[in-house]
């Protein structure tokens, strides 16, 4: 009854390719905008700030970048959070050598240097598949953390070795640093998640994307067809360490403030990974469910022993989320292997033709 | 410059031989481990199809289990068979829980359902046992703990007699699993499997059998590095990075290979070494351990795209 698509006529191909066919998907996504743009900011504490809204749209970034190359191109990689440092890492060495620069632009572009990074990388996928690739890129992994330990110049030779994030100001506001507020934050990281998305969710539906999606489903018979599997390839590996770099400059200055080469070491690049599979691959929203769950069950399951008044230590609850994640992980993938976007497409079908079931 | 990278190596090299061969048999006693853990991710993967990213955890899981049942006034030998019990449990477990369901489906999820059976296994430990740095029983298990020390060239080469064991049991394993697979009919039945799925389960072999028993395997190689590795380094949850360095090995070997994993694991071992030892801590700061396998691995592939024992990749439209 919600979603009755009685009525809505399309008289035009592009009026069917739309960005969104049915009314009921642009009014639901007019709520979640209302939401996150009016009732969060208004309601939310600084609590919830930081460890649920902040937190979930950075890793639904990442985890988008990570999506466009193993979901939409077909090339899996394990050194997503590698390339997560080297935005963080260029993005830091951008605002201390040129401290006039807006610290957005310096954010959005220091995703250039990882898609550099990224397509160096990416250049033995032309020739290595599967899982052969995915430990290509466990290369890069240990590699660039081996290189943001040892490269003094990357963290301004000061003696902790760590990068802290300095105070930016942008129109007067400080938006990054210890001064910065949450909220001020989380305005900033909603623009460029929304930007990004957006971008995102138009490159998978165009030409590129029909390419991405050729290349993964079988890549010789898409050569075949005339599509040029390089171009196709590092195209992927650019613009996934592009998102990748910019959800990682974001990671270090909107939400953790600092950043020791080992924050950058596998356990994230699993992370994101998860979020994109539990998500789904080869979605774009998938991501922001794969992250909401991700980042927010630890949140959930920290808070109930304390809820019902069960007494048991921290050490043990955080030993318990790491199995709870695991086990979970392992039951989605029964249930369905294809990740939250699929259950969500199977309810909104269900949704559409409801209450006649046929 | 160039002498620092293409000479002064060499040169040193040559200047001390004993310490050459020191470098050299350190590599050995690592690739000879690393060999072990890739020996068990290939036949998982032969078997499955499944990328075995828990080997890692079993490891330490096999360590911890060891060595709590003996903190609990288990005598050291009882403490191993229990452990191998332990670790049978969890093949079957494993099989009926996680792979079960999940038969059929693409690659990259049975992957992710490793790296889930991993987290648990993390968490489940840490649990049990604690994350505190443990120490493997060492003598109890009747391991020497001395050292030999011979004068090679009026040099010093100093052998732990730890090593020599390690590399001992871990050859004697690698050739009973050989022989295993060669000579008897369930070793049979693995290979077969590995070769060809259908025709295998056509012939009357028993997926779900051979599933047990190749996770089986897997932990008792768990187990022989566990100890190694554990008498050596302490057990601790640090020890999962060595399944990290199997990677290369199947990578440099092929992940279907046999021989590939034994001989990749020895190169690999040796060659990081040597490298780490004379051209990382001189030229780079050291730590180059880290990633120069992976690196080394991915020049290989570069020109052979299945490793170097691989089979043919052959592809159709």
């Amino acid at each position: 009854m919600l979603y009755r698509t009685a009525g809505q006529f399309k008289t035009s191909y592009n009026s069917d390719q739309a960005l969104f066919p049915i009314k009921q998907d642009a009014f639901l996504l007019g709520v979640i905008l209302l939401f996150a743009l009016v009732i969060f900011p208004l309601t939310a504490s600084e609590f919830t700030f930081q460890t649920i809204l902040i937190p979930i749209m950075i890793y639904s970034l990442a985890a988008l970048g990570l999506n466009i190359l193993t979901g939409f191109a077909g090339q899996l990689s394990l050194g997503t959070a590698a390339f997560m440092g080297v935005g963080a890492y260029a993005c830091y060495k951008m605002v201390t050598l040129m401290p006039w620069m807006n610290p957005i632009v310096a954010i959005l572009f220091s995703g250039v240097f990882s898609a550099g990074v990224g397509v160096a990388f990416g250049i033995p996928s032309l020739r290595i598949k599967g899982f052969y690739l995915a430990i290509a890129t466990l290369a890069a992994q240990f590699f660039l953390v081996w290189l943001f330990e040892k490269w003094a110049w990357l963290y301004n030779y000061n003696a902790s070795g760590a990068i802290q994030v300095p105070n930016l100001k942008m129109f007067g506001v400080y938006i990054a640093g210890p001064q910065a507020s949450s909220v001020v934050q989380y305005f900033v990281v909603l623009f460029i998640v929304s930007l990004l998305t957006m971008v995102c969710i138009n490159l998978t539906r165009g030409n590129l994307g029909r390419t991405w999606k050729a290349t993964r489903d079988m890549d010789i018979a898409a050569e075949l067809i005339g599509i040029n599997l390089m171009k196709s390839k590092l195209t992927a590996f650019a613009v996934s360490s592009y998102i990748v770099g910019v959800a990682g400059a974001l990671f270090v200055f909107m939400w953790r403030g600092a950043a020791e080469p080992n924050l950058f070491d596998i356990p994230l690049s699993f992370r994101v990974l998860f979020i994109a599979i539990i998500g789904g691959l080869g979605s774009v929203m998938g991501n922001f469910l794969g992250a909401i769950l991700i980042v927010g069950l630890p949140v959930v399951l920290n808070l109930l022993p304390a809820a019902l008044g069960i007494p048991i230590s921290s050490a043990t609850v955080e030993h318990l989320n790491i199995m709870c994640i695991g086990s979970l992980i392992i039951f989605f993938l029964i249930v369905e292997p294809h990740g939250l976007a699929q259950l969500w497409k199977l309810i909104r079908e269900k949704l559409i033709i409801w209450p006649f079931p046929h | 410059m160039l002498n620092d990278i293409f000479i002064a190596p060499f040169a040193d090299m040559i200047a001390a031989p004993d310490f050459l061969l020191q470098v050299l048999w350190e590599g050995l006693v690592s690739g000879i481990l690393y060999a072990l853990i890739a020996l068990g991710f290939v036949l998982i993967f032969r078997s499955s199809r499944i990328f075995n990213f828990a080997q890692g955890i079993m490891v330490v899981f096999a360590a911890l289990t060891l060595v709590g049942l003996h903190a609990m006034g288990i005598p050291a030998w009882i403490s191993v068979a229990l452990t191998l019990g332990v670790m049978f449990i969890l093949a079957v477990s494993i099989e009926r829980i996680v792979l079960r369901p999940l038969v059929g489906q693409p690659d990259i999820i049975l992957f992710m359902a490793s790296i889930g059976i991993t987290l648990f296994l993390i968490g489940g430990g840490e649990i049990i046992f604690g994350g505190e740095n443990k120490v493997m029983i060492t003598e109890e298990l009747g391991i020497p703990t001395g050292d030999t020390v011979l004068e090679p060239w009026g040099g010093l080469l100093i052998l732990q007699h730890l090593d020599i064991t390690v590399v001992l049991v871990a050859s004697a394993l690698v050739a009973a699993l050989l022989a295993f697979l060669n000579y008897t009919q369930m070793g049979r039945a693995i290979r077969a499997l590995g070769d060809d799925h259908q025709a295998a389960l056509s012939v009357g072999i028993s997926l779900q059998t051979v599933w047990v028993l190749v996770w089986f395997i897997a932990g008792i190689i768990a187990l022989v590095t566990g100890i190694a590795w554990g008498a050596r380094a302490g057990v601790s949850f640090a020890l999962e990075v060595i399944a990290y360095k199997a990677l290369p090995v199947l990578m440099l070997g092929g992940l279907e290979s046999i021989t590939g994993a034994i001989i990749g694991g020895l190169l690999i071992g040796i060659l990081e070494k040597l490298f780490e030892i004379y051209w990382g801590q001189p030229l780079l700061g050291g730590n180059t351990e880290t990633w120069f396998a992976f690196v080394l691995a991915l020049f290989v592939l570069l020109f052979r795209p299945q490793g170097l024992f691989g089979e043919k990749i052959i592809e159709r439209v």
